[in-house]
């Protein structure tokens, strides 16, 4: 069967698909918690302030099958309820603020090296896989890091900036641009 | 200094020209498409990494249950007191992957702009009446068949600024989640026979004619109800490698 075409996320998701705790993918005050942030930038090294990322990872245990919850909604007042601060969903969405940045805290992923993701925005007609690669022996070793040659690797790193703290750029276009992934 | 219709109707053509003398067969629109200016800046120019053998965890993606939606969500014209302003419409399909397989039990967002063509969003600053009874966001889960339907009213077109007199087609903005995280789409429905279509850089930026008309919806009569709402059916077909075909041995 023949696939329906992307089409842009365009300038107006934002009412629809944040939510509040998308962020929040590691349950509250969790002492793993990672937190993972960066900056969203064009070709032109300008912030993209309306971006959308979805991240997506296993378990710290290494299991893969997610859990319901990230968006939960009150049944009452049928607005959203928020995570419930325990269970771990694996999945995060976040948009980046006016200054292009985003910031997610998560737990470590058990089994891969890197937090999985997708990048939407306006402009972009068809999203964008990518992969943030978190400083360990996993990552030194791993055969798709080491198949890039040594600049573009460095693309998909993330840089630990603190204890707990890592950054990560998103660069659409130039000079330094984030290497995407096509799964086939 | 603002461009013309008739400068971006050439560039498309000029696109649609090219796809054709190519000999390739091309489902998605390319990320770099000119005639949709804010593409210009915002897309790689490195060709992208193929990993043949995605590792499990980009063949597997997030789990939503009922916890995340409520019965009114997929409901749109029942989110506030009053009843909406214009055309009450059903929309509903099937979500499937490439196989044909159902995507059961998965996440379907929804956001349109109100019967005038105005986003409830602060940054829609058309000069558009905003309905008090419409905010214009939907979601729901598929069935055990990949069965998704929305209650809503036809959104109106509307004015953006890509070039002079630059208008959208009716459509309405869909978020599906496969079975893998690979097979996740963004995309927007159209309504069919709308004379908007060959003006906008957005939807022809599909260049390739059969894949472009996947994004309209169809007009089906026996989905209308008498005396209530008219029926289009739109289906969709998730593209990306999905779990089961490793499960299956491919
Ligand atoms: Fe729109």
């Amino acid at each position: 069967m023949l696939p329906t075409p992307s089409q842009t996320v365009g300038p107006f998701y934002g009412y629809a698909l944040p939510f509040p705790g998308g962020p929040d993918i590691a349950p509250t005050a969790h002492p793993d918690t990672l937190t993972v942030h960066g900056h969203v930038y064009d070709g032109e090294g300008q912030p993209v302030p309306d971006a959308l990322l979805e991240i997506w990872q296993p378990a710290p245990d290494g299991s893969l099958t997610g859990a319901p919850g990230s968006i939960r909604r009150d049944p009452v007042t049928g607005g959203y309820a928020g995570r419930d601060g325990v269970t771990f969903t694996g999945f995060g969405r976040i948009t980046t603020d006016a200054d292009g940045h985003w910031v997610v805290r998560t737990l470590p992923p058990g089994g891969v090296p890197y937090l999985s993701v997708c990048v939407f925005a306006r402009g972009l007609l068809h999203h964008l896989f990518t992969r943030i690669y978190l400083p360990g022996e996993a990552t030194d070793s791993d055969p798709l890091l080491n198949s890039l040659d040594p600049e573009r690797r460095a693309t998909l790193l993330a840089a630990e900036s603190g204890p707990g703290v890592h950054r990560f750029d998103i660069r659409l276009q130039g000079p330094k641009e984030t290497v995407f992934l096509e799964f086939r | 200094m603002s461009l013309s219709q008739q400068e971006i109707s050439d560039e498309i053509a000029e696109e649609i020209r090219a796809y054709a003398g190519s000999g390739a067969v091309r489902h998605h629109p390319s990320r770099g498409y000119a005639p949709y200016r804010s593409s210009v800046l915002r897309h790689p120019r490195q060709p992208l990494t193929v990993v043949q053998d995605p590792e499990a965890v980009e063949l597997t993606g997030p789990a939503f249950g009922v916890t995340d939606v409520t019965d009114l969500d997929s409901d749109l014209t029942r989110q506030h007191t009053g009843e909406p302003l214009g055309e009450r419409i059903t929309v509903t399909g099937r979500v499937t992957d490439r196989s044909g397989r159902p995507v059961r039990g998965q996440l379907v967002e929804i956001w349109q702009a109100n019967a005038s063509g105005r986003y409830a969003h602060q940054r829609d600053q058309h000069p558009a009446p905003l309905d008090p009874n419409f905010t214009g966001v939907g979601r729901c889960l598929t069935d055990d068949q990949g069965n998704y339907a929305f209650t809503t009213v036809k959104p109106g077109a509307y004015p953006w600024r890509n070039h002079e007199n630059a208008w959208r087609p009716a459509h309405i903005h869909f978020s599906f989640f496969g079975t893998a995280f690979t097979q996740r789409l963004i995309t927007q429905m159209y309504f069919p026979g709308d004379p908007l279509f060959a003006y906008d850089p957005i939807l022809q930026s599909v260049t390739d004619e059969a894949a472009r008309q996947r994004l309209v919806a169809a007009y089906q009569h026996d989905l209308s109800v008498s005396e209530w709402s008219l029926g289009y059916r739109w289906d969709i077909v998730l593209d990306g490698p999905a779990a089961t075909w490793i499960e299956e041995g491919r």
